[in-house]
C-alpha cells in the first residue's frame, strides 16, 4: 500500500486529472451542444496542465536565462512547455470552428439539444434519400416525445 | 441506460488515472531533448527565452504547421458563417446606433483603453525571445484591441475588414519568406540568420524576434478575424 503525500506536485496533478475528467464527464452526459464545447475547453485545459506538469522539476524555475543566473540553477523542460503553447493555439482554433458549426445549427434547426437535432438530421436525411422517416414501428411515437419534453 | 455506462466509464477511467499518477515519478522526469536544448540553446540560437528557441529555432517547421492550422480554421469558420443579407445589415445597424447612445462610458473608456493594448501587446511580441510572453499572446492581445468595440457594440462594425486579410497573409508570407531565405544562404529551413548579437539584447537572436513578430501579426490578425465573424453572427441567431 503506498501512500500519498499532499504535496503542491500532487495537488496539481490532482486539479489536471480531475479538470480533464470534469470535461470528459460534460461531453459524455450533457446534453447542450453549447455546454459540450465549453466542457471540450475544460477537458483541453486539463490535459495542457498534465503536459506543463510533466515537465516540471523539483526546485527548478522558468527555462528563461537571466542576469546574475548562477550556473546550476534547474530549470523546468522547456519541450512541453512549446508544445503546450502549440496546444493552446490549436485548442482556440478549434473553438471557434466548433462554436461556427454550432451556430449555423442553431440557425438550421433552431435548438441546441443534442436529441432534437438528431431527430430533426435523421428525418431531413430520410426526406432527401425518398425513404420513410426513421424510428422503428415499436417505438410508439408519444413515449420519445415525452421524453423530450422531460429534459 | 447510456448514462450509467458513461458514468462506469469515467469512474473507472478516473480510478485508473490516479492509481497511475500514484505511481508516477513526479517532478523527477529525465529530460532527455530538453537537458541538451537549455545546454546548447544559448550559443546555438542565443535567445534567454528558451520556449521561443524551441518554439521559432528548434522546431520552427511545427509552428508553420499551428499557424496553417489556424488559418485553415479562421477560413473555414468564414466559410461557415458567410456574410451577412442586406435585411439583415440593415435592421442590425439601427440597434447598433440605438446601444452605442446606450453605452457612452464604455466606449469612451475602450477609446482609452486601446492604445494601451496596442502598446502592451507589442511589448510582449517584441519582446518574445528575452521574457515571458511572444508572438502568440501578444497576438491575442492585439486582436483583442482591434475587436473590442465590435464586442461590447455587436453591428456597429459593418465594414469589410480587407486590411486584416492583408496583415494575415502578409505575415504568413514573410514568415515563410524568411523561412525560405534561411534554406537558400544557410541550407536549413527556418535556421536563425542575422548572427546572435549581444545575448540579452532586444537585437539577439538573429531572426527569431522578426518570426515572432510575424506570428503575432498573424495570430491578432485571424482572432480579429474570427471575433468579426462570431459578432456578426450574434446578431443574425
Amino acid at each position: 500500500m503506498m501512500s500519498i503525500e499532499v504535496t503542491i506536485e500532487n495537488i496539481l496533478y490532482f486539479g489536471a486529472i480531475s479538470l480533464s475528467l470534469i470535461g470528459l464527464f460534460g461531453m459524455m452526459m450533457l446534453q447542450n451542444v453549447f455546454r459540450i464545447l465549453l466542457s471540450l475547453v475544460l477537458l483541453e485545459a486539463g490535459a495542457n496542465l498534465l503536459l506543463v506538469l510533466s515537465g516540471v522539476r523539483i526546485g527548478g524555475v522558468a527555462p528563461i536565462i537571466t542576469e546574475g543566473m548562477s550556473a546550476g540553477v534547474v530549470m523546468n523542460d522547456p519541450v512541453p512547455q512549446a508544445l503546450v503553447l502549440t496546444a493552446i493555439v490549436i485548442g482556440v482554433g478549434i473553438q471557434a470552428l466548433a462554436l461556427a458549426l454550432i451556430f449555423r445549427v442553431k440557425r438550421n434547426y433552431g435548438t441546441l439539444d443534442l436529441r432534437k437535432i438528431r431527430e430533426k438530421l435523421e428525418k431531413d436525411i430520410a426526406v432527401s434519400n425518398e425513404v420513410s422517416a426513421p424510428g422503428s414501428y415499436q417505438a410508439p411515437e408519444k413515449l420519445t416525445e415525452s421524453t423530450g419534453a422531460n429534459q | 441506460m447510456t448514462k450509467y455506462t458513461s458514468l462506469l466509464f469515467i469512474a473507472g477511467l478516473s480510478f485508473l488515472l490516479f492509481v497511475i499518477v500514484g505511481y508516477l515519478p513526479i517532478a523527477e522526469n529525465p529530460m532527455v531533448a530538453g537537458k541538451a536544448i537549455l545546454g546548447s540553446a544559448q550559443q546555438e540560437v542565443g535567445s534567454a527565452n528558451i520556449v521561443t528557441s524551441v518554439v521559432l529555432a528548434y522546431r520552427g517547421l511545427d509552428t508553420l504547421g499551428e499557424l496553417s492550422i489556424l488559418f485553415a480554421a479562421a477560413s473555414v469558420v468564414g466559410l461557415l458563417l458567410g456574410k451577412s443579407y442586406s435585411t439583415d445589415s440593415v435592421k442590425t445597424q439601427k440597434s447598433g446606433q440605438a446601444k452605442e447612445y446606450k453605452q457612452f462610458v464604455v466606449l469612451k473608456s475602450l477609446d482609452l483603453l486601446f492604445p494601451m493594448l496596442l502598446v502592451v501587446g507589442m511589448y510582449i511580441i517584441v519582446h518574445g525571445h528575452l521574457t515571458p510572453g511572444g508572438g502568440f499572446q501578444g497576438g491575442v492581445l492585439l486582436a483583442v484591441a482591434f475587436s473590442m468595440r465590435s464586442i461590447v457594440n455587436p453591428g456597429s462594425d459593418k465594414k469589410n475588414h480587407y486590411s486584416i486579410t492583408f496583415i494575415e497573409g502578409f505575415a504568413g508570407f514573410s514568415f515563410i519568406l524568411i523561412g525560405v531565405l534561411a534554406l537558400i544562404t544557410d541550407g536549413n529551413f527556418l535556421q536563425p540568420l542575422l548572427g546572435k548579437g549581444e545575448f540579452g539584447s532586444l537585437w539577439s537572436a538573429g531572426t527569431l524576434p522578426l518570426l515572432y513578430l510575424a506570428v503575432g501579426l498573424k495570430v491578432g490578425a485571424e482572432l480579429a478575424g474570427l471575433l468579426f465573424e462570431l459578432n456578426g453572427e450574434e446578431e443574425r441567431v
